[in-house]
């Protein structure tokens, strides 16, 4: 093993996770998870965010064809989608994607279909740029693995 | 782990939400709990052995034995609220109306921060209510009454031979923990509460006073150092 190359991966690791934090992207509940991760489960965190985004993609869909048309908008079956993404980003520690829905359920709220349009499509944004940072993130995860080092804890404050 | 099946807690987690079942497994493993989890409140009645279409105000129709004759010991029942068909609510009041299974502790979990709604679930018996996202600090909460339950049913196994006063807990309460070493290590501050919630108990020590005996306890009972040889787990 090369102790040099798995520092730096390790130390590129750490600086990754740490801005994703300080960005907002990520926030105390990913961490959470990623407590939950260990050698017996090693891709839990990887296999319940990929769920969430397949979450995000098939209630995006649903909500977009629900608010298609203007004069038949079931704000209902809407409202009902945003609360599932909530609650699966405030669970995932998804932090920005989050903060979207709550702006969305308000829409939902006063039926403001304009409104709605723009969270989706904020929604929609933010799920695919969270997508392919931690993708970035469990890459470098990987390296680290194969250069036979361990990932390091990262307290996040 | 190396546990044997009977020391482990079981629980039953229902969650219509395939994301937050995982959740919450990894949850419950990661508190050495063994897990089953369901997607439906429906489907969680048929696992106890309640009969479905049964007439929840006929006590005498859920007394029965459940149709498959497994005995499926469940600790602890913790839901999700919000669920199609039966909510976690009305999943609450079928256990608790069953006399074969009110005393399994039912714990609601929601997204939605509702006061009217905690209010309702811990009026119809739920031990306790946990906003989601779920951590594992709020399943530490739930080892008192899970060892409660499980003691419950080791008592009955055991009632002649237990030496037991007005509680009746004393001895049943070290064995089980003893038996699995690995699980003292990790949950030695809930188990040293219970230990010390039992002994005041014997003394007759008021509610209040509880928190402060416990406190004095502490020094005097078990040797301060095995605390501080524990790695936290948080």
């Amino acid at each position: 093993m090369n102790t040099t190359v798995v520092a730096q991966l390790q130390r590129q690791f750490q600086d990754y996770i740490v801005s994703l934090y300080q960005q907002g992207f990520l926030d105390n509940q990913f961490s959470e998870l990623r407590k939950l991760q260990d050698e017996g489960t090693p891709d839990f965190v990887s296999e319940v965010v990929s769920l969430f985004f397949d979450d995000c993609s098939k209630l995006i869909d649903t909500m977009s064809r629900s608010l298609e048309r203007p004069d038949n908008v079931d704000f209902k079956q809407v409202d009902s989608g945003v609360h599932q993404l909530k609650g699966s980003s405030s669970s995932v520690g998804a932090r920005r994607v989050k903060n979207v829905c709550i702006s969305f359920k308000e829409c939902c709220h006063v039926q403001n279909r304009e409104g709605c349009l723009r969270c989706l499509q904020q929604v929609d944004y933010e799920y695919k740029m969270l997508k392919t940072k931690l993708q970035d993130l469990f890459n470098l995860e990987q390296q680290i693995l194969q250069a036979g080092g361990t990932i390091p804890q990262v307290d996040i404050n | 782990m190396g546990m044997a099946a009977e020391s482990q807690f079981h629980v039953l987690a229902v969650d219509d939400s395939l994301f937050d079942r995982k959740l919450i497994e990894r949850l419950l493993q990661k508190s050495s709990c063994q897990v089953t989890t369901v997607d439906s409140g429906s489907k969680a009645l048929e696992f106890l052995g309640l009969r479905q279409g049964i007439d929840s105000n006929d006590p005498n129709a859920l007394s029965t034995a459940p149709v498959n004759h497994q005995v499926v010991e469940v600790n602890l029942i913790i839901t999700d609220y919000c669920m199609p068909g039966m909510t976690g609510y009305d999943l609450l009041k079928k256990v608790k109306e069953s006399s074969a299974f009110r005393d399994i502790p039912v714990v609601i979990m929601s997204s939605e921060n509702v006061p009217a709604r905690i209010s309702r679930c811990l009026e119809e018996g739920a031990e306790e209510f946990f906003l989601k996202p779920v951590r594992l600090a709020d399943l530490n909460k739930l080892k008192p009454h899970m060892m409660k339950t499980k003691l419950k049913n080791q008592k009955l196994e055991e009632i002649e031979t237990t030496s037991k006063d007005e509680n009746g807990v004393p001895t049943a309460v070290v064995e089980p923990e003893i038996k699995d070493s690995t699980q003292v290590e990790i949950e030695i501050l809930p188990l040293q509460q219970d230990l010390l919630l039992v002994q005041q108990e014997e003394q007759t020590l008021s509610t209040n006073n509880k928190r402060k005996s416990m406190e004095e306890g502490i020094s005097t009972d078990r040797a301060r150092p095995r605390f501080d040889g524990i790695a936290t787990v948080f």
